[in-house]
């Protein structure tokens, strides 16, 4: 059954087979399969199969030799039983038996049997491949035929190895017979893709190309299939093929509906063979020979010229083919995206199938125009349909078509509709289906900053876009709108107004009161003026607020509050009063409670200089790309098209894109006002390790934002010269803190995996590498579990032995799925040379006498250089100690230098080490000098050093 | 408190559903069709939980008989309600079978309206329910017999109603017992229990007063205390030890629970007075001697010796050995010695079946299967030889010692009453492993 199957799913037309002979009815068959469907309970069910089994089983086991009939019969049952859910373990034998046999429904029957029962394992495999071998050099087109279809049914690695080489022959022999053919190009394909590394086609390649000029169509068909695939691994192999196709195609599309007779399927010719040769025309560029590509292009617009005449038909048969070969030329069209004329034609062909009754038409015109779009030449043609595409946003009845609507819209937008776009789309959202609303409110987000020409509108786009679908507006969105405020000087005011406008309605969604907030809190003075909105006014409407919100919220109202004291310092006692209170000041949430607290004493104990300097202006963000971006480019993974053409005209619209993400910069100023920035960098302070102490602060200015994700090689953070511990990388999805600790030429560092969000990361996995002439050599590295929960953190170790001296640092590389993208990220693992130094204490004496010893010039290396940190003596020492060296005092005659003597340990070897550091506090420079035993060693200690100091 | 009651034939389909409680849905009648009738791995737990709905289902031929409920009831008390349910539906129209459901639709939710109310179950007893609920026409009855029904519904003895009379005082007492044995092939006791119940069919007048005694350790020993000393040590081999039993609502718990004695105002008509459990001390009514052969891959020889093993004086009856074949058998030679025997493809088995067996003898069948090679490697689970058998004794030894009637206010006493005693063993799963 499923060998027939396999024939009508290829093929234009099925392949005819030996008609069952009336005397081959099998009644016994019959019989058992109406006992059993007549079975009132299962168990009913089951005593009859056991029976039937017992029956066979006997009969299986007699003495005498069954007749191929009674054989086929009891394995035909055996086979209905196994269906039925049954283990069958008998019967084998005689299924194979029946191979031999010379009747086709007999063979016929065994094949079926050993199709679905038979496991590659089985100790038969070699009988049954025999067999096969046998009917595959028979004569006889049918038993060929039957052989292929169980190679292919089965398909396992093992048919594979046996009849790899077997079936290209018989695919390209000029007597065989084109149904074998046909079998013999599908059997390949199913082999291909199950074990390709055993189907080689080498010098059958040229000839199985010209299988597309075979005169039957059916052998085409199934050829087609076959090159289809296999030009996708090797293009370069089958690149001859592009011509053969065209040739074919245009035969196809220029014959009359007559001509292919058995092909022509509802008047249209060949529709099967024409979508696929179009397909295969995909997978290589537009062909270069001039003929070719003009026989094509006119293949191409006769497909497009049929597409407007009337149907032949009425039927619905007719026009799905006539449309899907359609669907295909646009498809190719967009592929080679180089002929402007039919893209148009494209367009306009698909801009009528936008109006049509069939909703799948509507969906497939919409989706290719959405490709369409993106092209250079149809992009006018495409916009002249907007009408339509926003209609079918209001009026379709189908979800999956609005999406697409929705989708279009996107890709079409440009800087002269955008007005027209988004404030249709911003209509829509109030009705929009909810799976879609999240998506939609990135686009609106992403399309009114490209296209803003001036701030108002994109304040108040987003702004409504907070008041309409609120809940769907994600973080990004509205720190983008606070970003851009910030930046913009000229929209601050207007930005003011229109949230304080905002707010006062009796019910906003948290996002506007968290935007509110902010920006009241920074440009609240510029509204202040009027009297409707003075200071106390302003304070009131948010305070009115406060208690209908989150947490988080509630921590950035505070903070707007104290800023709201430096800007108005006539609200002081009020905003006092407010902080003073049990519920803040005793608030259960630490994070408020700390707020109420400092921002209270802050206010009462700071002068209003210190005041007007600590809650200054928020500065304005560097210029990154936009985070909202970034998200949605996360929400359609990547491949996604409209995104990739985003980003190239992101760069002419370019003027609005200020500020990146906000944590990062703010949080390295150590003041109070780092918390304006809200929730998102108080976070990682709390999640930073305690013993990271101050230094760890400028971490953050190495965390990005997720799109750092996807940075190739992050560089290693030059502190862990100096220190063990710390936290190595951390952005919004992974924090990496490492602890480590070495001896001699051996050590062990700690990697701790921390998952800040709270979706689990799947297939979690580490590698480490040495890049090329790293000595120092990765030991050993526990395995980690390949999921890691939301919030929780795991723990890896790494063996470390350095060989020899080296240079460049480990690689760690880290891959994980986050929803649904997979996150590449590879860093350097802080293992530097100066880690395997043992102090030495020496004497003064002991300490000159070696260093006249290294004398030579390239044992020696020098570096003067300018002070990037503070010369403290103790944080110079402390640092130096951090090195690994011993720090030798009285020994230098300045006791302003500093002298250090170490050993560096390898595996083969010890290196001596020297050094001098000479501060020279008036010119604020260094003056480097380190001698070693190894000159390699010299330098890189030197170059290591210098970034130190 | 029970939600609703469906039953299904074998098929799933609804014959009955009634719902108690709003908190179930319509839904609830196909959500146990799908997932417990129809599913596809056969549903062995009693109890399915579906969509935080549960499910108490019990079978009885074709039928399944589902409680649904939301709360986190009491599931012994479901099942317990289920068994009474199905007793009352026998008791009024014999087997439940399909056909039955169907053609006493009516009657079926008249008791249901009458046994559970919002879910709560009420009086059960078929006895008293007869009388209010008759499958006869609506019958127009006076003022007086309505008022008896409401005293008979609301009070203190539910189950018997008053001015019941008799010509022929008749009581019949059956004890029913089934022994169950897992035994070693060599022999060796793996876990016998046998559970037993005294079932009464009671035809007195009046409202007479029962005491029941049997030859209970607990009794024996204190009566033997309290008398001669020699006595005790007599009757201490000829009591029993039980284990657990639970007795019939007429009982009264508090008089067994300080004197041990079972006293009680029967029901009238059938009933089930008591059921018990023992374990220890019991009379295996059959040993059977397994003999089983590998002859190479494809033969196998068994043979059984079944022993008989009580007085000679008493017949077995009704006795059926099963011994599993294996599932690649191709064919069976059978020599027995008493009986028929035939092997059963359809089950898996053989099947001996001797009508009759008197007590310390001993009968014989030797088989010789044929297997059929197959490809799996899987050895024979060999499952134990089954035994069904009917014995006309109590395996557990419990004997009836006195059942003693009192009619106070009508003229006749316990010598009057004519009272039948009898005893029946059964087998209930008799296995030994082979």
């Amino acid at each position: 059954l499923s060998c027939c199957w396999l024939i009508h799913r290829h093929s234009d037309k099925p392949a005819k087979m030996p008609a069952v002979s009336k005397g081959d009815g099998m009644r016994g068959l019959a019989v058992f399969i109406s006992d059993i469907r007549n079975c009132k309970s299962k168990e009913a069910e089951i005593k009859r199969i056991n029976k039937e089994l017992a029956n066979i089983r006997s009969k299986f086991k007699g003495d005498k030799a069954l007749d191929g009939y009674s054989k086929k019969k009891y394995v035909c049952k055996l086979l209905f039983i196994f269906l039925l859910g049954h283990d069958i373990d008998f019967g084998h034998m005689e299924a194979v038996n029946l191979l031999s046999s010379n009747k086709y429904t007999e063979k016929q029957i065994g094949y079926l049997f050993i199709s679905v029962l038979v496991n590659s394992n089985s100790e038969l495999i070699r009988l049954i491949n025999n067999a096969i071998k046998n009917d595959l050099s028979s004569r006889n087109p049918t038993f060929m035929c039957l052989a292929l279809h169980c190679i292919a049914n089965v398909g396992s690695r093992e048919m594979a190895e046996a009849f790899a080489s077997e079936i290209p022959r018989i695919l390209v022999a000029g007597d065989t017979m084109d149904s074998v053919k046909q079998s013999a190009a599908l059997c390949l394909l199913r082999l291909y893709k199950t074990s390709p590394d055993l189907v080689l086609m080498g010098e059958w390649t040229s000839r199985v190309v010209h299988l597309l000029n075979d005169q039957h169509m059916g052998v085409v068909t199934a050829a087609i299939s076959l090159i289809t695939c296999l030009s996708q691994k090797n293009p370069d192999e089958f690149k001859t093929c592009v011509s053969l196709a065209v040739s074919r195609l245009s035969r196809i599309v220029s014959s009359a509906s007559t001509d292919l007779q058995d092909y022509t399927y509802y008047f249209v010719p060949a529709p099967w063979l024409s979508c696929k040769l179009l397909r295969l025309l995909q997978c290589y560029p537009p062909p270069e020979d001039g003929a070719v590509k003009g026989r094509l292009v006119e293949c191409l617009e006769t497909i497009l010229n049929k597409a407007q005449e009337p149907p032949k038909s009425k039927k619905v048969q007719h026009s799905n083919a006539k449309n899907a070969i359609l669907f295909e030329a646009i498809s190719l069209i967009i592929h080679y995206d180089s002929e402007p004329n039919l893209l148009v034609r494209a367009c306009n062909q698909l801009g009528q199938f936008l109006q049509h009754r069939e909703t799948n038409l509507r969906y497939l015109a919409l989706e290719s125009m959405c490709t369409l779009a993106s092209s250079e030449f149809s992009h006018e043609a495409v916009k002249t349909h907007i009408e339509t595409v926003i209609n079918a946003l209001k009026t379709e009845r189908d979800v999956s078509v609005r999406q697409r609507a929705a989708d279009l819209l996107y890709a079409m937008c440009d800087r002269s509709n955008a007005k027209q776009i988004v404030a249709e789309m911003l209509s829509y959202l109030e009705t929009a289906d909810y799976s879609i609303r999240e998506e939609m409110v990135l686009k609106v987000a992403i399309l009114a900053e490209k296209y803003a020409v001036d701030y108002s509108w994109y304040v108040d786009t987003i702004l409504n876009l907070i008041r309409i679908a609120g809940d769907y507006v994600s973080e990004e969105v509205w720190y983008r709108v606070i970003q851009i405020v910030i930046n913009r000087d000229d929209v601050q005011g207007y930005a003011a107004k229109t949230v304080f406008e905002a707010l006062q309605a009796p019910a906003c969604h948290e996002n506007m009161v968290k935007v509110g907030g902010y920006i009241l809190g920074e440009f609240g003075n510029l509204i202040a003026g009027d009297p409707r909105s003075s200071p106390l006014v302003q304070f009131n409407l948010l305070h009115s607020k406060f208690h209908l919100c989150s947490v988080p919220t509630r921590a950035l109202l505070l903070s707007a509050y104290i800023k709201f004291i430096n800007l108005f310092p006539e609200t002081k006692a009020t905003i006092q009063e407010v902080l003073r209170c049990d519920s803040q000041i005793r608030n259960s949430d630490v994070e408020l409670q700390q707020r109420a607290v400092e921002y209270l004493k802050l206010s009462s104990i700071a002068s209003t200089d210190v005041l007007a300097t600590v809650l200054e202006e928020m500065p304005p963000f560097p210029e990154r790309e936009s985070s909202i971006l970034a998200k949605l480019k996360k929400k359609k993974g990547p491949g996604a098209v409209s995104v990739t053409e985003l980003e190239d005209s992101k760069r002419e619209g370019g003027e609005l894109n200020g500020g990146g993400d906000r944590g990062p910069d703010t949080a390295s100023t150590p003041s109070p006002s780092a918390d304006l920035l809200g929730i998102r960098s108080a976070a990682p302070v709390g999640a930073a390790p305690a013993s990271a102490g101050s230094l760890l602060v400028d971490v953050f200015s190495e965390a990005g934002d997720i799109s750092s994700l996807t940075n190739p090689l992050i560089p290693l953070p030059c502190r862990f010269v100096c220190k063990n511990n710390g936290v190595l990388f951390e952005n919004q999805l992974l924090q990496i803190g490492i602890k480590s600790e070495y001896r001699q030429n051996l050590g062990r560092m700690y990697l701790f995996y921390g998952n800040k969000t709270s979706v689990q990361f799947a297939s979690f996995t580490t590698t480490v590498s040495c890049p090329g002439e790293l000595q120092s050599h990765i030991l050993s590295m526990h395995l980690l579990e390949p999921l890691v929960e939301g919030g929780a953190q795991i723990q890896q170790v790494l063996n470390i032995e350095c060989l020899t001296d080296f240079s460049d640092a480990p690689l760690l590389n880290i891959k994980f799925r986050y929803g649904g993208a997979l996150q590449n990220l590879t860093l350097k693992l802080p293992v530097t040379i100066n880690k395997f130094f043992q102090p030495t204490e020496m004497t003064s004496s002991d300490f000159f006498q070696r260093w006249k010893q290294l004398s030579q010039p390239q044992q020696e290396a020098q570096k003067i250089f300018k002070a990037n940190h503070s010369m403290d003596t103790e944080v110079l020492k402390a640092k130096l100690l951090g090195l690994g060296t011993a720090l030798l005092d009285n020994v230098d005659p300045n006791p302003e230098n500093y002298v250090c003597a170490g050993v560096i340990q390898t595996k083969g070897q010890q290196v001596g080490c020297l050094l001098r550091l000479e501060p020279n506090a008036q010119a604020q420079m260094y003056r480097l000098t380190l001698r070693c035993s190894k000159d390699s060693v010299s330098r890189r200690l030197c170059e290591l050093l210098a970034e130190q100091f | 408190m029970i939600g609703g009651l469906f039953i299904y034939n074998h098929k799933g389909e609804v014959l009955i559903s009634r719902v108690y409680r709003d908190d179930i849905g319509r839904n609830a009648v196909d959500a146990f069709r799908v997932n417990v009738i129809h599913a596809r791995q056969q549903v062995r737990s009693p109890v399915t939980n579906i969509a935080r709905t549960s499910f108490f289902h019990v079978k009885r031929s074709n039928i399944w008989l589902a409680a649904v409920t939301k709360q986190n009831v009491n599931a012994t008390m479901v099942f317990e309600f289920l068994y009474k349910m199905c007793d009352v539906m026998s008791a009024y129209f014999g087997k439940i079978s399909e056909e039955n459901v169907k053609n006493n639709f009516v009657l079926i939710y008249e008791l249901l309206d009458e046994i559970l109310d919002f879910g709560y179950p009420q009086n059960s007893e078929t006895g008293a329910l007869k009388t209010f609920i008759t499958q006869q026409g609506i019958k127009s009855q006076t003022k007086e017999e309505q008022s008896q029904i409401t005293s008979q519904v609301t009070g203190q003895i539910g189950w018997r109603r008053e001015g019941i009379k008799y010509r022929r005082n008749e009581l019949f007492l059956d004890v029913l017992e089934s022994v169950n044995l897992l035994m070693s092939p060599q022999g060796q006791v793996l876990s016998a229990h046998v559970s037993g119940r005294v079932v009464m069919k009671s035809y007195l007048s009046g409202m007479p007063e029962c005491k029941f005694g049997m030859n209970d350790k607990i009794v024996i020993d204190k009566q033997g205390k309290g008398g001669s000393s020699e006595d005790g040590g007599k009757s201490g081999k000829q009591s029993i030890a039980i284990d657990d039993c639970t007795f019939h609502q007429c009982v009264r718990l508090s008089k067994f629970d300080s004197e041990r004695s079972i006293s009680f105002i029967p029901p009238d008509g059938d009933y089930e007075l008591m059921r018990y459990r023992t374990t220890k001390d019991i009379i295996l009514p059959f040993r059977v001697i397994p003999l089983v052969r590998e002859v190479g891959r494809t033969k196998l020889e068994v043979k059984v010796v079944i022993k008989s093993n009580f007085k000679s004086s008493l017949l077995a009856q009704k006795i059926e050995v099963r011994i599993p074949t294996p599932l690649n058998t191709s064919g069976v030679q059978l020599i027995c010695m008493k009986g028929k025997a035939k092997y059963k493809a359809s089950e898996n088995a053989i099947v001996w079946k001797i009508k009759r067996m008197a007590g310390m003898k001993e009968s014989q069948i030797s088989a010789e299967i044929e297997l059929l090679p197959t490809n799996d490697k899987k050895k024979w689970a060999r499952p134990p030889i089954s035994m069904n058998f009917e014995v006309p004794f109590a395996p557990s030894g419990l004997k009836v010692r006195y059942l003693k009637v009192f009619e106070p206010k009508l003229n006749y006493s316990d010598h009057d009453v004519i009272k039948w005693v009898r005893y029946i063993g059964r087998s209930g799963i008799y296995e030994t492993r082979c």
